[in-house]
């Protein structure tokens, strides 16, 4: 099933955008997780994860997005937030994301 | 502004929390998802939810996030003291007040070196049935009350449904246990019935082996009827149990080597009732093998004993087993008289059918036999109790087929073609 999500790493490999689906839930969430996992596995130093199609995040996708930022900063790798909606910038201020990542 | 946001999105992981608790997942992704949904909910970076065994006082962890994998998956609650403090209530506890504990002594590095912060037994009807440990949040800010509310409204939902986990587990546990206790009951209760048969063979030195066999016939008479495997046990039963009644007659007129006189006679008749009265009070698995000792002597056309039942009046067992003694009696070697030939046998139940046995059960039985004669079954009931040279008489299957059509024609046509094909002169 296509949920939207899409990754790539550039062609230095230093660096792997993800784009989250318009809903970040328990089954896109765990999409990014993988996906994310795969990045620092293949040695990216840098994971962005891109929500310019986000329009909801619920509960599981924050706690995956913490976990995500937990994976990136053991493995000496940055997390960069992209393209959010004012909505979800507040959400992730007010539960604390914005503290650990790049917001652009 | 914030507050409210805060609470819309608390109250969403909430309202999916209880839809997560109720829906078929596996407990282990139920309780994984949980902890996501709490996390999520307050923004904590690391946790993991525990469940409580009371038989090991151990809290196991059942989901775990971002604490590695050297966090100890068992956390040992040896104090009862401490058990009976935790089980008060749920009331998070923030790890730094709670080391005067024994339990969080014992932890304290596992505890501190991952940045858990609060400590949330689970209680469910005053037990402890698991705990949840919580970490830093993300904002680096200390847990409020309003957080703490939010987290024991959650934890009382996890709490629910680890409870129920232990109930079905406790409930599955049981019902094995019993399960395990029936098997042994059973073998018992056979193990039972068939040294009752074997020492009711043992009084009759000419038939040995016959409350067996009549079992076993019956037992195959009920498979051909298409009964289930309990049904077919339960035939078996009555037919090991049939003659219990010959325990109480002496032995001389049982063995008796000349015609018994008529009140040797009206001693052994007597037989079905005793078998009756010896088998009602013991509390069967299958309720009609009294029956079937009582009446294994009536006859369909009235002229059995001890009561001339007729057809509709004899129990379906007492049939069954009848045909089945009957059947014994007819194919084993006796003092005063040899066994006859299967062909023989084949015609006697075809000739007293209707009269003696009912012919449906003598095609049940003539039906097994020809199935194992053309391979159809081939689990050698028959081979094994009659002996295979006995069984493979030359002319036999024919026999058995022509019989059986005659007996029980699967159409009207096929029995109009039969006929029509014995009287032709070319046959």
């Amino acid at each position: 099933m296509d949920i939207g999500i899409k990754a790539s790493i550039d062609s230095s490999g230093e660096r792997s955008v993800i784009y989250a689906g318009d809903y970040l839930n328990k089954l896109s969430g765990e999409k990014i997780e993988y996906e994310c996992r795969r990045s620092l596995a293949l040695g990216c130093k840098q994971i962005i994860v891109n929500f310019s199609q986000t329009e909801i995040v619920n509960s599981i996708g924050i706690s995956i997005l913490l976990g995500l930022i937990d994976s990136a900063a053991k493995n000496g790798a940055t997390v960069v937030f992209s393209d959010m909606n004012d909505n979800t910038v507040e959400l992730f201020e007010l539960l604390g994301l914005t503290k650990h990542v790049m917001i652009v | 502004m914030d507050h409210d946001h805060k609470l819309i999105h608390a109250f969403g992981a909430l309202a999916e929390l209880g839809q997560q608790i109720t829906n078929k997942n596996s407990f282990h992704e139920t309780i994984r998802t949980s902890l996501h949904l709490l996390s999520g909910a307050l923004g904590i970076m690391r946790g993991a939810v525990s469940r409580y065994s009371r038989y090991a006082h151990e809290l196991n962890m059942i989901a775990v996030r971002g604490l590695g994998d050297d966090f100890p998956l068992s956390l040992l609650l040896t104090e009862e003291d401490e058990r009976q403090f935790l089980a008060n209530g749920l009331i998070p506890i923030e790890i730094n007040n709670a080391k005067v504990l024994p339990f969080f002594q014992v932890y304290d590095v596992s505890f501190e070196c991952r940045q858990l912060e609060l400590f949330v037994p689970l209680i469910v009807r005053d037990e402890i049935v698991g705990a949840v440990f919580l970490g830093e949040k993300a904002t680096g800010e200390p847990y409020t009350h309003y957080d703490k509310e939010i987290i024991c409204a959650m934890g009382r939902h996890i709490g629910v449904a680890i409870a129920q986990r232990n109930l079905m587990a406790e409930i599955e546990r049981r019902a094995e246990e019993n399960r395990q206790l029936f098997d042994e009951m059973r073998s018992t209760y056979h193990d039972t019935v068939k040294a009752f048969a074997a020492a009711i063979d043992c009084k009759d030195k000419y038939t040995e082996g016959h409350s067996v066999r009549v079992g076993k016939f019956s037992e195959i008479i009920a498979c051909e009827l298409g009964w289930g495997s309990e049904e077919a046990e339960g035939a078996a039963v009555a037919g090991y149990l049939h003659d219990v009644g010959k325990l109480t007659v002496e032995r001389r007129i049982i063995n008796a080597p000349y015609r018994i006189n008529a009140k040797e006679s009206a001693e052994l008749n007597k037989h079905p009732e005793v078998g009756y009265e010896i088998l009602l009070p013991i509390h069967h698995p299958f309720t009609d093998v009294p029956l079937a000792a009582k009446y294994h002597h009536e006859r369909l056309d009235g002229k059995g004993y001890p009561d001339g039942l007729m057809d509709r009046e004899i129990p379906f067992i007492a049939k069954i087993v009848n045909l089945a003694d009957s059947f014994d009696a007819m194919t084993t070697d006796r003092p005063y008289k040899a066994r006859r030939p299967a062909k023989d046998v084949v015609d006697d139940l075809h000739r007293n059918s209707g009269s003696q046995f009912s012919p449906d059960l003598a095609s049940a039985l003539l039906s097994g036999m020809l199935k194992e004669l053309t391979g159809e079954n081939r689990d050698r009931r028959f081979r094994r109790l009659l002996g295979r040279d006995y069984m493979e008489a030359e002319g036999i299957v024919d026999k058995l087929k022509r019989t059986l059509n005659e007996m029980a024609p699967t159409t009207p046509m096929t029995y109009v073609a039969a006929v029509a094909t014995a009287k032709s002169p070319i046959h």
